[in-house]
C-alpha cells in the first residue's frame, strides 16, 4: 500500500493541478496577510475560503484522479497486490497531496510573517487541521462516488451535487428548520445539526476559537460550553474522523466487490 | 495627669485660635499628630493637613462641616484594613489630594467607599490613588466639585462583590476628568445627576460599564476612552446627553457593546470612534438622537436597533469593515441614514458628485434573520448565507424596503 | 494448472458466462476464442480476480482465486487496452511495476528486443498505439512468470513487431510456459496455440486441439473451421 501511496502521491505532486492549487493558497494567504496586516483577520477570511474550496477541490480532484487513473488501476489490479492496498494507497495519495498543498500554501506565508512568535498559532493549527480533515473527508467521498459510477459525467455530477448539498443546501435546510421551529428550544438541534455536516462542524470549530465567536451570542455560548470541554473536543474530532473512516470503509467494501 | 492633659488641650485650642489657615502635619513620629482623624478633629475650617509619608491604619475618618485641605506626599497611605469607609466628608470648600487609600471593606449591605462625600459643595479630589477599592469615590447630593487625575482600581471578582470607581448620586455640576478607573464594577456611575462633565477619563477592564448614566439629564462626556469593559458606556433613562470625541474600543464579549442607549432622547453623538466592539452601539428605545461623523471600525455589529427607536438620524458616519453594519428590528420608524460612508458599498458614482448612484442597504438579510431567530447566527460565514445576502441585496424581500442610504458617500468622511 | 469450475457471471440481468468448465494444461498454449462479447475478457478478468464470478471457483495450481491475491505472483498479464497514466515516462512505469512486484525481471532484455530504448524517456501519452502495446508487452512479460495471459496481444502491432512477438512466444513455449491468449487474428492463433477453447453463449462450446477442431467441423482451413462453429450454432 505504501508503494501505491508513494506513486499516487508523486504522480499528483508533479501534476499541474497540485501546483495551481498550492500556488492559489500561497498567493491568497500572502495577499491577505499583506492587505490585512493582521493574522487573526486573515485566518477568518481564510476560513471562508477553506471551508468552501477545500471540499470542492477535494471532491473534484478525487473524482478526477480516480477516473484518470482507471486504466492504471486495472493494470495494478492484475498485479499481485491486495485490492484494498491499491485503493487505500490511491486515496491516501490524493488526500495527502491535497493536504500538503493547503498546508504549504497557507503555512509558508504565515511562517514568514511570524506565525511562530504570534499567539494565533493555535488558531492557525486548527485551521490547518480542519483543512486536512476536509481534504481527507471529501476525497474519500469522491472515491466512493467514482467507484459507484462508471459513467464519468454522472460521477462528476454527483460529486458537485454532494459538495453543493453539504456546503450550501444543508445550511439552507438548516436555516429553514430553525425559522420554522423558532418557538421551540433549538439549542440541542443546532448542536446536532452542526455535528452532522463536516463543513459546518469545521466552520464552527474555527469560529469558536476566534474572537468573532462573541458574535455568536447566547447560541455561541452553548456551543462553547460543549466544544470547549474535553468531551466536546473528542466528540467533534471523533465525528470528523468518522466522516473519514465511514466513507473509507464503504470505499474498500465497494472496491472489494466491484468488477473491473 | 488629668490636669496636664487639660492644660495641653487648652493650649492647643488657644494656639489654633490665634493662627489663621495653618498647616497641620501628621506623621508617625515627631509630628503634631500621628492620627489623621485627630488632626481633622483639631483642625479648623481653612486649615491644611499635610499627611506625611507613612502608612496610616485608619478608617471612617470624618470631616464634619470643616473646610479642610488634606494632602499627602508620595508614600502617604491610608490603609482602611477592610474596616468600612476611608474618609467621610460632609462639608464645603475643601480638598483632598495626593493620597493613597487602600483596602476598602467589601460589603453586600453597605456601600463602603474610600472617600464618601455627602452634601458637599466646591470641593476637589485630586491625584488620589485608590487600591483595592470597593467603592472609590461615593459622592451624594453634592455639587460644584472637581474630581481630577485620580487612579482608582479594585480587585472584585464579580459584579456583586465590587463597586463603582466614581459613583455620583443626585449630584450636579461636577467635573470629572483625567481619571483612570479600572477593575471595578462601573468605572463611573451617575444617577439623578445633571450638568456634569466627564472628560479625558480612561475607563478600562471594568466588569460592567465604563461609564453609566441612570436618570441623569443634560450631561456631557467627551474625549474619554472606554476599553475592554463588559460594555463601554450605558446611557439609560436620560435626556440630552452629549457624547463626543470618545473612543470605545475592544469592548468584546458575548453580551458586550461599546455604547448602550436605553430609553433616552435628544442626545448628540459625534466624533466618536467605535472600534473592535462586539456591538458598537445598541439602541433600545432611543429617540431623536443625531449620530454625526463617528467612525465604526471592525465591530461585530456597528449599530443595533433593538426596538422602539424613533427619529434618529445618521449622517456622515464611517462604517468600516464591520461584520454587520446594522441590525434592525421592526419598521423604519422615521429613522434615517443619509450620506454615510459604508465600506461594504459596491455601487458606483457616474456623475462624480461624491455620492453613490445606487442606494445602499445597510441591513443584510442575515442580520435580519438573526434578529428573528437568534440561533441562526450559527450559520455565520456559511456560503449559503453569502448567497442569500447577495440575492437579498439584489432584490430585497425581507429587509425593510425604505431602510436605505440614498446618498452613500464614495469616500471616507474626514472629521 | 488452471481449472475453471462452473463459472457463472452476470452483469445485472445480462448473463455473460453460464457455467464455464475448462482446464488449462500446464506447458501448453491455449487460445480462448469466441465472437465479440462472448465473455473472453470477462473470463480472464475473473481468473485474475479483477471480476468476481457470480458462481463457481477457479483453481490456479492448488489455490482457489477467491479472496486471494498471492497467486498472481506467478502470472504475467497483458491487458487488452493499455492506457497508462499519461504524465509519466516509459522507464518510470517499468521501474514502478518492478518496484511494486519486487520480483526478478528481464526488462532490459525485452526493451532491447522490442527496440524501445529510444523511447524510455518519452511520456506515455506521447507514444503511438503500437509502441504503447510494446510497453504493455514489456511490462507484462518482464517477470518471466510460468503462466502468461495475453488479451489481444497483437493489437496495434505492425507486421514486423508481430513476427517478433510470435518468435518471442515460441521461445516461451520452448521454455515450458503455460500461455493463455485471446485474439481475433486467426492466423496468429493457429500458429501459436496448441489448444482451442471456443466460448459461445456463456459456455465452452468447443474444447480441443486445432486438429480436433478441423476434424470436428470438417474444414481444412482454421478460419473456416471457426466460422463453421459459429454457423452451426445459428443453424
Amino acid at each position: 500500500m505504501l508503494k501505491i501511496l508513494k506513486y499516487s502521491f508523486f504522480d499528483l505532486v508533479r501534476s499541474r493541478w497540485s501546483y495551481v492549487y498550492f500556488l492559489f493558497y500561497l498567493l491568497l494567504s500572502s495577499v491577505l496577510l499583506f492587505l490585512n496586516n493582521d493574522l487573526s483577520n486573515t485566518i477568518i477570511t481564510l476560513l471562508n475560503v477553506v471551508i468552501v474550496l477545500v471540499p470542492l477541490i477535494g471532491t473534484i480532484f478525487g473524482v478526477m484522479y480516480y477516473y484518470d487513473s482507471q486504466e492504471f488501476t486495472e493494470l495494478l489490479l492484475a498485479q499481485p497486490i491486495k485490492r484494498q492496498s491499491i485503493f487505500l494507497g490511491q486515496f491516501l495519495g490524493v488526500a495527502t497531496s491535497l493536504s500538503l498543498s493547503v498546508l504549504l500554501g497557507l503555512g509558508i506565508p504565515f511562517a514568514l510573517y511570524g506565525l511562530f512568535e504570534s499567539n494565533v498559532i493555535f488558531d492557525f493549527l486548527i485551521l490547518i487541521a480542519v483543512a486536512v480533515f476536509l481534504s481527507f473527508i471529501f476525497s474519500a467521498l469522491a472515491f466512493n462516488i467514482a467507484l459507484s459510477n462508471t459513467n464519468k459525467i454522472k460521477g462528476f455530477g454527483y460529486a458537485i451535487l454532494l459538495w453543493l448539498f453539504l456546503a450550501v443546501i444543508y445550511d439552507g435546510a438548516f436555516l429553514i428548520a430553525l425559522i420554522y421551529f423558532q418557538d421551540y428550544p433549538l439549542d440541542q438541534f443546532t448542536l446536532v445539526a452542526t455535528l452532522f455536516n463536516p463543513i459546518d462542524l469545521s466552520r464552527i470549530l474555527i469560529l469558536l476559537k476566534l474572537d468573532i465567536s462573541a458574535l455568536l451570542g447566547y447560541t455561541g455560548a452553548i456551543f462553547k460550553d460543549f466544544f470547549g470541554t474535553l468531551t466536546g473536543s473528542l466528540v467533534s474530532l471523533g465525528v470528523l474522523a468518522l466522516w473519514v473512516v465511514f466513507p473509507l470503509w464503504r470505499m474498500l467494501h465497494v472496491a472489494k466487490k466491484k468488477d473491473f | 495627669m488629668k490636669l496636664y492633659l487639660f492644660i495641653f488641650c487648652f493650649a492647643v485650642t488657644l494656639l489654633n485660635g490665634y493662627s489663621q489657615n495653618r498647616t497641620i502635619e501628621v506623621c508617625a513620629n515627631n509630628c503634631e499628630f500621628s492620627s489623621i482623624q485627630k488632626a481633622v478633629d483639631a483642625a479648623k475650617s481653612g486649615d491644611s493637613i499635610f499627611i506625611k509619608k507613612g502608612v496610616y491604619k485608619e478608617h471612617d475618618i470624618f470631616i464634619n462641616k470643616k473646610s479642610l485641605h488634606l494632602f499627602g506626599e508620595e508614600g502617604s497611605i491610608v490603609d482602611i484594613d477592610n474596616k468600612g469607609y476611608g474618609i467621610k466628608v460632609e462639608a464645603s470648600d475643601f480638598s483632598i489630594a495626593s493620597l493613597t487609600i487602600k483596602n476598602v471593606e467589601v460589603s453586600y449591605t453597605s456601600d463602603y467607599a474610600a472617600i464618601y462625600l455627602y452634601r458637599c459643595n466646591n470641593f476637589k479630589l485630586k491625584n488620589i490613588t485608590l487600591k483595592k477599592a470597593f467603592f472609590g469615590f461615593l459622592i451624594e447630593k453634592s455639587k460644584h466639585g472637581i474630581v481630577e487625575n485620580n487612579n482608582i482600581s479594585g480587585v472584585g471578582k464579580s459584579e456583586a462583590s465590587s463597586g463603582n470607581a466614581i459613583h455620583l448620586w443626585d449630584s450636579k455640576e461636577l467635573i470629572v476628568r483625567q481619571n483612570k478607573v479600572y477593575n471595578m464594577r462601573d468605572g463611573i456611575y451617575i444617577e439623578f445627576g445633571s450638568n456634569n462633565v466627564f472628560e479625558n477619563n480612561f475607563s478600562h477592564d471594568n466588569m460592567r460599564y465604563g461609564l453609566h448614566f441612570m436618570f441623569s439629564n443634560d450631561n456631557r462626556y467627551s474625549y474619554n476612552t472606554f476599553q475592554n469593559n463588559s460594555a463601554g458606556v450605558a446611557v439609560m433613562f436620560s435626556k440630552r446627553i452629549q457624547m463626543n470625541n470618545n473612543v470605545f474600543k475592544k469592548n468584546w464579549g458575548t453580551a458586550s457593546y461599546g455604547l448602550l442607549l436605553k430609553e433616552i432622547s435628544d442626545g448628540e453623538i459625534y466624533h466618536n470612534t467605535f472600534e473592535n466592539n462586539t456591538t458598537g452601539i445598541t439602541a433600545d428605545g432611543s429617540t431623536r438622537i443625531t449620530y454625526r461623523e463617528n467612525d465604526f471600525i471592525n465591530n461585530g455589529y456597528a449599530v443595533k436597533f433593538v426596538g422602539g427607536s424613533y427619529q434618529n438620524n445618521f449622517s456622515r458616519n464611517n462604517f468600516l469593515y464591520n461584520n454587520f453594519d446594522l441590525s434592525y428590528s421592526g419598521g423604519l420608524n422615521d429613522n434615517s441614514f443619509d450620506k454615510n460612508y459604508w465600506s461594504d458599498y459596491t455601487g458606483y458614482d457616474l456623475d462624480k458628485d461624491g455620492y453613490g448612484d445606487v442606494p445602499y442597504r445597510p441591513v443584510k438579510l442575515f442580520s435580519y434573520l438573526v434578529n428573528e431567530t437568534p440561533e441562526s447566527i450559527i450559520l455565520l460565514r456559511s456560503l449559503f448565507i453569502d448567497i442569500i445576502n447577495f440575492s437579498e441585496k439584489v432584490t430585497p424581500v425581507f429587509t425593510p424596503k425604505n431602510l436605505t442610504d440614498q446618498q452613500p458617500l464614495m469616500r471616507e468622511v474626514q472629521w | 494448472m488452471v481449472e475453471f469450475k462452473d463459472i457463472h457471471k452476470n452483469f445485472g440481468k445480462n448473463e455473460v458466462l453460464t457455467g464455464i468448465n475448462l482446464k488449462i494444461q500446464k506447458g501448453k498454449t491455449t487460445a480462448i476464442l469466441g465472437p465479440n462479447g462472448s465473455g473472453k475478457t470477462t473470463l480472464i478478468k475473473i481468473l485474475l480476480g479483477m471480476c468476481h464470478s457470480s458462481k463457481g471457483d477457479i483453481l490456479v495450481g492448488e489455490s482457489n482465486t477467491r479472496n486471494n491475491w498471492s497467486y498472481r505472483k506467478n502470472i504475467d498479464y497483458l491487458p487488452q487496452i493499455a492506457n497508462f497514466p499519461g504524465n509519466i515516462k516509459v522507464k518510470e512505469i517499468i521501474a514502478m511495476i518492478k518496484d511494486l512486484r519486487h520480483q526478478k525481471t528481464r526488462d532490459t532484455e525485452l526493451i532491447d528486443y522490442f527496440e524501445l530504448e529510444p523511447y524510455l524517456n518519452t511520456k506515455l501519452s506521447h507514444l503511438s498505439g503500437g509502441y504503447k502495446q510494446k510497453v504493455n508487452l514489456v511490462l507484462s512479460l518482464m517477470f518471466d512468470s510460468p503462466f502468461v495471459i495475453l488479451d489481444e496481444p497483437t493489437s496495434g502491432l505492425d507486421p514486423l513487431s508481430l513476427i517478433k512477438l510470435k518468435d518471442l512466444l515460441k521461445k516461451e513455449q520452448d521454455n515450458g510456459k503455460t500461455i493463455l491468449i485471446t485474439s481475433h487474428i486467426m492466423s496468429f492463433v493457429e500458429e501459436i496455440s496448441d489448444h482451442i477453447s471456443f466460448i459461445l453463449d456463456g459456455k465452452v462450446y468447443f474444447d480441443g486441439s486445432i486438429d480436433d477442431l478441423k476434424s470436428t467441423t470438417g474444414e481444412t482451413d482454421f478460419e473456416y473451421a471457426i466460422a463453421n462453429l459459429l454457423k452451426h450454432n445459428h443453424a
